[in-house]
This record gives C-alpha cells, structure tokens and sequence, in this order.
C-alpha cells in the first residue's frame, strides 16, 4: 500500500517534538496546578487586587458604593457612557464607558437592579486608557451608573437601559 | 479545562486597540437548571500586561456576560508587543494568553 503522501524526515520529527511538547506540557501542567497552592498565588496576588468581597456581594448600590470608599460623589459630564436605550436580550448588554477626566485610576460599573449591583472595577495603571467595552447581564430596565475615580475624588454618570428580556434567568 | 481566550491587538496610531473574546460560563449562582441551582463560577479578576507590564487590573462580578467581551486600549505601543491577559474565577481556575500587536488598517 502506497502512502498517500511521501513524509519527510523533517515532517516526522516535527510531529515528534510536537508530541514530546505536548507531554512536557501536560507534565508542567500538572506540576504547575500542584505548585499553584504555593509560590504560584503570591504571585498573581502581587499584579492582581483582591476581589473585593464587601463591595462584589453588596445588595444595594448604596452598600457597593460605601465599601468602594466612594460615598461622595460628584455628577460629571466627562464621563462618556455607550449603551442600548433598549436592549431586547439582559443577558448581553455591550457598554463603552470613556472617561476624559485627567488621572483616571480607576473605572466601576454597577447596574442599580441587578441582584448584586456593583459588575467590575477596572484599575488604570500607566498605558491603559481611560475606557472600557464590556458586555453584561441586566436583570431588568435599571440605571447603569459609573463611578470614576480620579486624584482620589469619586465622580459619577448614569445612563437607563431598558430590558425587553432580562438576562439573570 | 479551560478554552483559550481570543486576543486582537490592532495598532492604532501608537495606541493599541484590544479586542478579547474569553470563553466561560460566567454563571451567576442563582440559575435554576433541571437539576438545581447552577452553582457559582465566574472570572473574578483579569490582568492585562503590555510587554510584561500590568497595564489594567480588572476585578469582575457574575453581572459579566458569559464567554464575555471586552475591548481596551493601551498607549505607546507599537507593532511586535506583546499583550498578555490573565483570569482567574472563583473556583481558583486561571489561564493566559497572549498575542502579538499587529499592525491596524
């Protein structure tokens, strides 16, 4: 039986070394996900914030705002919200926020009605714009409100969306 | 298992313009299903680097879509950087995944 296609000598030892990869991988993999109780958390804890439990599990947006440190608040025009006026599908409603307020360090999202209001907070650090795309879950019509932080001062903009079919069934 | 994140990096002038598709579940932990309640699993932080430096450092409710969608921009980049994104969900699952910064239209 002839072979349908000659394989060359460079083509057997690419699909060796490919396997030979493939099973150094799994083997770090395994290795990695047994070390990942150790040294491997400190690490990712040093680039990432820790989730903020209090502000992610509050049940109003006034309880989210008070665990964001963000009690006072001053309505800006600089923040620039993107959104459906009406989104017939809650379970994916894409936003852009921008904001033009000079020092952004930090950008929050929360849906006032959703079960738990605050979605994400995202932190600026030097390189990264001051804007975000994002697609979430509303529940129902509810204002979306930003929260801007920036110099350490807590600004704010909101905008309705209105849900034909909410998107936390 | 986790499934590989979708990373475009397209260069607009010296800003790169991120587009990531990432595929997870995202459930909420109220869900009701056949057999119950869904239970709890979504991203709860996101850190993205611009050649090896954390540019944004994102931290996430279950209010996020699933197999969710987000678009960035990250300053004085050029073509050849590199980006990387990394998750991690409540369930301690985490992944990265990196792209190339190409150049834009």
């Amino acid at each position: 039986m002839a072979a349908p296609k000659p394989e060359s000598a460079s083509d057997r030892m690419n699909a060796m070394n490919r396997r030979q990869s493939l099973a150094l991988l799994a083997r770090c993999s395994a290795a990695l996900g047994a070390l990942a109780t150790g040294w491997l958390k400190p690490l990712v804890a040093l680039a990432a914030t820790p989730w903020n439990k209090n502000a992610f599990e509050a049940k109003t947006m006034a309880e989210a705002l008070k665990a964001l440190g963000a009690t006072a608040l001053t309505e800006s025009r600089d923040i620039a919200i993107t959104a459906p006026d009406i989104a017939e599908n809650g379970a994916m409603v894409q936003i852009q926020v921008v904001s033009r307020i000079p020092n952004t360090q930090s950008i929050a999202i929360l849906a006032e009605k959703n079960p738990f209001p605050l979605a994400a907070i995202f932190n600026i650090l030097p390189g990264g714009e001051p804007q975000v795309l994002l697609r979430l879950k509303m529940g129902q019509t509810t204002d979306l409100r930003i929260v801007i932080r920036a110099d350490n001062r807590h600004f704010t903009a909101a905008r309705e969306v209105k849900i034909t079919i909410g998107g936390c069934g | 298992m986790t499934e590989a994140m979708k990373i475009r990096a397209t260069l607009q002038g010296d800003t790169a313009d991120l587009r990531v598709l990432i595929k997870h579940p995202m459930e909420t932990g109220t869900r009701k299903t056949a057999t119950g309640i869904a239970p709890a699993h979504f991203i709860q932080s996101l850190v993205v680097q611009h050649n090896g430096k954390t540019v944004f450092d994102a931290q996430w409710s279950q209010s996020v879509s699933r197999d969710p969608v987000l678009g960035l921009r990250v300053r004085g980049a050029k073509t050849g950087d590199r980006i990387s994104i990394t998750w991690v969900d409540n369930r301690g699952e985490r992944r990265t995944d990196e792209a190339v910064v190409t150049a834009g239209p």
